[in-house]
């Protein structure tokens, strides 16, 4: 799955892609936001110092859902009046991309989908959806500063400051998020998850806890 | 990547050292030694609230215990008590923060010795309408709602994963379907389900590993299981099978062992003739082991009665047994009363060579009458199967009662208690 190496354009470590779509990555050692273009990669921003987290999630984790595998390849940080939290950014095996949000050691799988109608340039706490033949009730809105990347995404994503999200969920467990930071806003459709679900492996250490 | 350290900051009040053990999750913190609540996120320690009451509480469980609740490790950051001022009476309950800081977090309350092991809700029930009441459909099973109340935290200790405050109140509203309970809780537009299962004082002792003995436990609690409840459905189908048993095994009897008949004939009796009505029959043998023997009656009675004497004499030994009979039978427009037939069972007779007397009764002027007689060996004794029955009923019956009296008891307590809006179950 990973491609060949390339070099950072700011201090020329050595750039390796876990994920061969990847649009952005970040460099492990200056920090740089690079962009892959048709023939190099190109700095486009630099991360602050990432704020100190707890999720037990760093790039490298493999888990596996339903069968398929997947290795976590990139994040995007945010955070909110109530702490922040990860949008890790996971690839499985077969090449397909998808995000496990893990706030405050809650998870949710969801991947990008196309709304069946357009979404409402706005929502309330309460309105009602139905995607999928399943009916989702927005339980919150956040907003939320954009604190930070970290490794591959699918898409280029750096110069954002505050974002509103809409979660909705279902009375089965199923889970929905509408990003209002694009426009059109986009739509992620998944399921709360367990930990215990994931299976996941190469985790981070924790002081005092085996 | 090196292990994630647990830190610790210096209270801006009192300077003391504050260990934080849920590392960068928890938002809030509570200084051990002066009580101030501290923003733990910001380098400089802000103090989110500086005196909460002159009293100290020692939870019961102190901060720091660790203890396996479902095969996963927990330990003990953070403690609340929240109260409910229901305008008469005041009560409030201990919550205790659990952490792990793979699976995350978990809460256990404690109320009067009763104890629930609380996790939050991914999914987001829906309230409708069950049994006259509010209820939520979920997990395939039905959750009756109980009470609602607003509680407010009073006191806190430890650390937490958001900007914890006391005072605050919260909208609660519980639906039990015990040993589980749906418990939703709102503040400023935003309803946060959880999911409670309903733990012993002993099961939190031994998970916890804690010293000494659990608090007493008073009352029952909204989803407290019922200790007849599991029972109650079981204990009726048992009773069930054991009379489909008992039914196969009368049945069996009334095919195999219908008893050997030994002896029978056919008779006839006038009360008009002037003679003794007694008479012997010619000997018979009964066989086997001392068994019972019945004797059935078959008359033609019609709205009149009969009584008879009988003596069953051995023949050898002349050991007797006598016993007597009233057959009647009565009948107009209205319906019939009584029956044309009867029977005798006498228990305990040996084997060997009997014969029957017998001596017919009846009124002055009745008419004719012709009867049958017949005597059999080893018959099965279905009032003992009756009995049986019974008793069979009594355990069910007890488990229902009990049950019963325990729901009552659970209600009582709730705001759909059966005085207040009667018809409920």
């Amino acid at each position: 799955m990973s491609s060949p190496a390339a070099n950072c354009p700011n201090c020329g470590a050595p750039v390796k892609f876990l994920w061969s779509s990847a649009v952005q990555t970040t460099c492990e050692f200056c920090h740089s936001i690079l962009v892959r273009t048709d023939v190099d990669l190109k700095k486009v921003g630099e991360v602050a110092d990432l704020p100190t987290d707890a999720s037990p999630i760093q790039i490298g984790t493999e888990g596996a859902y339903q069968n398929k595998n997947f290795v976590v390849v990139g994040r995007i940080i945010y955070e909110y009046e109530q702490g922040g939290w990860n949008e890790w950014h996971i690839v499985f095996n077969d090449g397909s991309s998808g995000w496990l949000a893990d706030a405050q050691l809650e998870y949710d799988l969801s991947w990008l989908s196309k709304p069946p109608q357009p979404l409402p340039p706005n929502t309330r706490k309460g309105q009602a959806f139905e995607w999928q033949g399943k009916n989702y009730q927005v339980t919150s809105l956040t907003k939320a500063h954009y604190k930070g990347v970290q490794g591959e995404l699918p898409f280029e994503y750096w110069d954002k400051s505050d974002l509103l999200f809409a979660d909705l969920r279902t009375i089965g467990g199923d889970f929905a998020t509408i990003d209002y930071s694009e426009k059109p806003p986009l739509l992620f459709l998944g399921r709360a998850v367990e930990f215990d679900d994931l299976h996941l492996k190469n985790l981070r250490e924790f002081e005092g806890w085996t | 990547m090196p292990a994630v350290q647990a830190k610790s900051i210096s209270c801006p009040n009192c300077g003391g050292s504050v260990q934080l053990r849920g590392f960068a999750h928890t938002l809030s913190v509570v200084c051990q030694q002066c009580l101030s609540v501290l923003d733990a996120t910001t380098p400089e320690v802000e103090i989110l609230q500086k005196f909460q009451g002159k009293t100290q509480i020692k939870p019961t469980i102190p901060l720091g215990t660790r203890g396996k609740i479902g095969g996963t490790q927990y330990e003990v950051i953070g403690f609340q008590v929240r109260q409910v001022a229901d305008g008469e009476d005041t009560y409030s309950w201990d919550e205790y923060l659990l952490f792990n800081p793979y699976k995350g977090f978990r809460y256990l309350t404690e109320y009067n010795g009763h104890w629930n092991f609380v996790q939050v809700l991914t999914a987001m029930p829906v309230p409708t309408r069950a049994r006259g009441k509010p209820a939520i459909h979920f997990n395939s099973k039905l959750y009756l709602a109980f009470d609602s109340m607003t509680a407010r935290t009073v006191y806190v200790l430890g650390e937490f994963p958001w900007r914890v405050q006391t005072g605050d109140p919260v909208a609660c509203q519980d639906f039990v379907a015990p040993p589980s309970m749906l418990s939703s809780e709102s503040t400023g537009g935003e309803v946060t389900w959880s999911s409670a299962e309903y733990m012993t004082g002993a099961q939190i002792w031994q998970a916890f590993k804690l010293p000494g003995s659990p608090p007493p436990v008073y009352g029952i609690f909204a989803n407290q299981p019922s200790p007849y409840g599991g029972s109650i459905g079981s204990s009726w189908r048992t009773w069930l099978w054991l009379n489909v048993a008992l039914a196969a095994l009368v049945f069996f009897f009334m095919i195999f062992s219908p008893g050997r008949v030994a002896f029978s004939d056919h008779y006839a009796y006038s009360q008009n003739i002037k003679s003794d009505s007694a008479f012997v029959t010619p000997t018979f043998q009964l066989d086997g082991r001392e068994s019972n023997v019945e004797l059935n009656i078959h008359t033609d009675l019609d709205n009149n009665w009969a009584y008879f004497n009988f003596a069953l004499i051995n023949d050898q030994t002349g050991q007797t047994f006598d016993f007597g009979r009233e057959v009647s039978y009565y009948h107009d427009s209205d319906g019939s009363e009584g029956s044309r037939n009867n029977s005798v069972i006498v228990p305990g007779v040996p084997s060997g060579q009997y014969y029957l007397r017998v001596e017919p009764e009846m009124e002055i002027g009745s008419p004719f009458m012709r009867y049958d007689l017949e005597l059999r060996r080893n018959v099965p004794n279905y009032g003992f199967f009756g009995l049986a029955a019974l008793l069979l009923l009594i355990p069910p019956a007890l488990t229902t009662f009990r049950r019963g009296s325990f729901e009552a008891a659970r209600w009582r307590e709730s705001d759909y208690a059966p005085s207040i809006h009667g018809g409920d179950d």
